[in-house]
């Protein structure tokens, strides 16, 4: 309904309809008190207004119940915006499982998408509607911030680590896509557009392109480019852990902790190798930091990502 | 109305001396709360002047008048003047200065030297500043996020930096002399539940500024250093964190919002209880209201950081606090309107600035309501929501009751009346032009458009059309007072020493007031606001 009053930003997610929902009671609330605030003012300012200078009127000390009431039901709507707010922001913290998995990376000033499939796209996007779909960013240089207003979705991209944002489109079209954290000279160009598809249509857009490498095949070239086999050896015989099957396993360390091997703890390994030593082994392992880009890095994590998913098949 | 044959006294804090040497060295806090009135008003109208330009600019979609380097360079030098060296000294400084000693009965701050030191920190500070601005500018936004403020920004970082760390020894200083102050100088009689709220949001404000200031000076350091020396607090190249900086800029810089605002609350219940000659209903819900305040101000830094990859957990106490933090404000307005009820109302003014700011921090609280909202800042966070947001607070809040405020007291502090109905005009015009600037930006915000943008999508600019003509008007607003006040201070009536029929020892006084404030030392003998006919006093 809101998408008809042009002072409503479009509604193209599934999450969109119900943060305008939550939206609205705020505005609603804001309303009330603003409303109630204006009125009393209004009122007393015409009633009261001093009619002779001489005028003095009775003090007023102030009413417990009344400051009770004041403090008690501003306190209590709040807890409902609060409990409101943390449930939309929760249910839609994890992407599901089934999400179609897409890599960027902002640089000063533009957006770098990769598909699975290989497809990349510089400062467009291009996603199947009614499928969920999750971006893993990553940061060349300074913070970024993906925003899509549409789908009423940010998230910052920080060098240094990853973060994610998700979303399912529920609209065909095409959208904007800000950098909403300021990121230089240039920052109010590092714009783009979300385009939704079909899934049909995606699937042509996908095939149509010329032929790209998938991030698994580009990572695996990049593996055996930068020498990792000589110690990451498949058959477990080599100086460092074989990673056959490790991503997704909870690894045990030399300090006696445990680390989930997940993403961060890949590109981690792989920039700060001595951070955290697998049990067993010794830090040997010299830094890649500034030998690989971002992209490769996500390439070479999708590759890794990839032995283990080939074992369980 | 005024009674002119009451002239100033012979000798006041203003003729007492003459001469150059006379204000520069002077320990009278009254005199250096007018170098700081000084140095103030020429910072606030620098820093709109850079807001001109930016709203020029947006007139149209195209970043057509200035390049983007320049454009950000403009936002980043507003932002840092009006918050650095006005905002955050404004209130404190020149009323806080002239008034603390004088609302609690005594002869001047504890620390008179350190006082007229922390001026000359404060110019200090600002010269490195304009140094800056001059030799080429900063363009990292106020914000100073890293890792481009300390790798990757090709601006004055450093030097910038280095006006603000300075400039926060000022406000340390001036916190520590109001809470020294208050605690060991009040005139026999003068109570903690007597004292004027006036003085509980600067105690409060004070607490925040020799809290937090540190934090921020320190925070600022670091970036400064790892930009000379590479030495990788923040650049994650050089085995630092980022979002570590967030957390330690915003551990000041949030508390530093009630900085800027709790004394303008302070205000504003001055000239509430004066124009409607009633005391401030519920007066220990109001004073209480501004220390905690303070104190929850300190745990709510993280609402800014919502979707800067800070832990989901971290994100939901973060919203609940911020929540909490927002009924000591709703309570004060509830108190402030309910003073009005079977009040006599006058509108000169300071009582139109003190109602408009009312309205327009009612609207800047409730959008805070929505930032705090966690699925509800993911979208608008970063977009020109939280721009009128915090311009709702900041300029429709305390620069209304900064200019409230110094009406009010223009009087006791100047010996002279401004003109009353230019003044009422003035109000409106700015009270008008304030809405038509800002408003839009709560719509352009919920539709998406991001700030610190040097151009935009075309759909966005009715609204910024309609932003930057509000902003002429505000402009014009701004400086109708500073011509009369100009005036005033040679032709305006002669000022009673009680033109409002006040309560509060300031009005006890002549005006100007002597050097040593009071011809006789004042004993207080009844609670503030006792505006009634024949009140009762019990102790």
């Amino acid at each position: 309904m809101w998408s008809n009053i042009p002072l409503f930003p479009e509604q193209a997610s599934t999450i969109a309809g119900q943060i305008d929902g939550l939206f609205a009671f705020l505005v609603g609330v804001s309303l009330f008190f603003g409303g109630l605030i204006c009125a009393v003012l209004v009122y007393c300012a015409l009633r009261y207004r001093r009619r002779s200078e001489d005028e003095r009127p009775l003090p007023i000390h102030g009413n417990l119940r009344l400051e009770l009431l004041w403090t008690g039901v501003p306190l209590a709507l709040a807890m409902v915006m609060f409990f409101w707010g943390a449930n939309l922001y929760i249910a839609n913290a994890r992407p599901p499982a089934n999400a179609l998995e897409i890599l960027a990376v902002g640089k000063q000033w533009m957006w770098k998408f990769q598909h699975p499939a290989g497809a990349r796209e510089i400062n467009e996007l291009h996603v199947p509607l009614g499928h969920p779909v999750k971006i893993t960013l990553a940061s060349e240089d300074v913070i970024h911030s993906v925003y899509i207003p549409a789908f009423r979705v940010k998230m910052d991209a920080v060098p240094g680590r990853y973060t994610t944002v998700w979303f399912e489109a529920t609209k065909t079209g095409t959208f904007h896509l800000f950098c909403a954290e300021y990121c230089g000279t240039s920052h109010a160009a590092m714009i783009g557009r979300v385009v939704v598809m079909t899934p049909s249509e995606y699937e042509r857009w996908l095939s149509g392109g010329a032929a790209q490498e998938s991030p698994v095949a580009a990572g695996e070239r990049l593996f055996e480019q930068l020498g990792c086999p000589t110690c990451h050896r498949m058959d477990g015989t080599g100086r460092g852990p074989t990673l056959a099957g490790l991503f997704g396993q909870t690894q045990r360390l030399q300090t006696g902790e445990t680390v989930v091997v997940d993403e961060a703890y890949v590109r981690e390994s792989i920039l700060l190798p001595n951070a955290k030593v697998a049990t067993g082994y010794t830090p040997a392992m010299p830094t890649f930091q500034g030998q690989i880009s971002e992209d490769g890095l996500f390439q070479i994590i999708a590759y890794i990502r990839s032995l283990s998913s080939d074992k369980r098949r | 109305m005024h009674d002119a044959s009451v002239a100033p006294p012979h000798t006041h804090y203003l003729n007492a001396n003459y001469g150059v040497k006379s204000w520069l060295l002077t320990t009278d806090h009254k005199r250096i709360a007018l170098l700081y009135l000084a140095s103030l008003t020429l910072f606030f109208f620098l820093g709109g002047a850079f807001a001109v330009l930016i709203r020029l600019e947006l007139l149209t979609p195209q970043g057509d008048m200035v390049q983007s380097e320049t454009y950000n360079k403009l936002f980043t030098m507003h932002g840092i003047i009006m918050i650095f060296f006005f905002l955050v000294p404004s209130i404190p400084a020149v009323l806080g200065n002239f008034l603390v000693p004088i609302m609690l009965g005594a002869r001047d701050l504890a620390f008179p030297r350190l006082n007229l030191l922390s001026w000359y920190v404060y110019t200090i500070g600002g010269l490195f500043t304009l140094v800056a601005i001059v030799s080429g500018g900063v363009d990292t936004g106020w914000t100073f996020y890293t890792p481009y403020s300390s790798t990757y920004a090709n601006s004055h970082v450093i030097l910038t930096a280095l006006g603000i760390f300075i400039t926060g020894f000022s406000s340390i200083l001036t916190g520590l002399n109001f809470l020294v102050t208050t605690h060991t100088m009040r005139a026999p009689g003068m109570t903690w539940s007597r004292l004027p709220l006036f003085m509980w949001a600067h105690y409060a404000t004070s607490l925040i500024m020799v809290l937090g200031t540190p934090v921020l000076a320190i925070t600022i350091v670091l970036v400064a250093l790892e930009r000379a020396f590479r030495i990788g607090i923040f650049d994650p190249t050089l085995g630092g964190d980022p979002v570590l900086f967030q957390h330690l800029f915003w551990f000041y810089s949030h508390p530093a919002v009630y900085i800027m605002i709790l004394p303008g609350m302070g205000v504003i219940s001055e000239v509430i209880a004066c124009f409607a000659r009633k005391r401030i209903f519920g007066y220990d819900f109001v004073a209480f209201s501004s220390v905690a305040i303070a104190v929850l101000g300190f745990f709510v830094w993280g609402h800014h950081m919502f979707v800067s990859s800070q832990s989901p957990y971290a994100g939901l106490v973060f919203s609940f606090l911020s929540f909490l933090v927002a009924i000591p404000s709703a309570v004060k307005v509830f108190n402030w309107t309910a003073t009005l009820y079977r009040g006599s109302i006058a509108y000169n003014a300071p009582m139109i600035y003190a109602m408009g700011f009312i309205g327009l921090f009612t609207i800047g609280g409730l959008t805070g309501l929505f930032l705090a909202t966690l699925a509800v800042d993911i979208h608008v966070h970063d977009t020109y929501f939280i721009v009128a947001h915090f311009h709702y607070i900041m300029v429709g809040g305390m620069v209304m009751a900064y200019l409230g405020g110094l009406h009010f007291w223009w009087p006791k502090i100047t010996g002279r009346m401004y003109p009353e109905n230019l003044a009422r005009l003035a109000a409106i015009i700015i009270f008008i032009g304030f809405n038509l600037t800002f408003f839009p930006q709560f719509l352009l915000g919920y539709l998406g458009m991001p700030r610190r943008y040097h151009f935009y999508p075309e759909e966005f600019q009715v609204l910024n059309v309609m932003s930057s003509a509000g902003a002429s008007i505000l402009g014009v607003g701004y400086l109708i007072p500073m011509i009369y006040f100009l005036w005033s201070m040679r032709y305006g009536a002669p000022a009673p020493a009680n033109p409002w029929q006040a309560t509060g020892l300031e009005w006890n006084t002549s005006s100007p007031p002597p050097t040593a404030n009071f011809h006789t030392p004042p004993v207080v003998t009844e609670e503030a606001y006792a505006y009634g006919p024949q009140e009762v006093h019990v102790d």
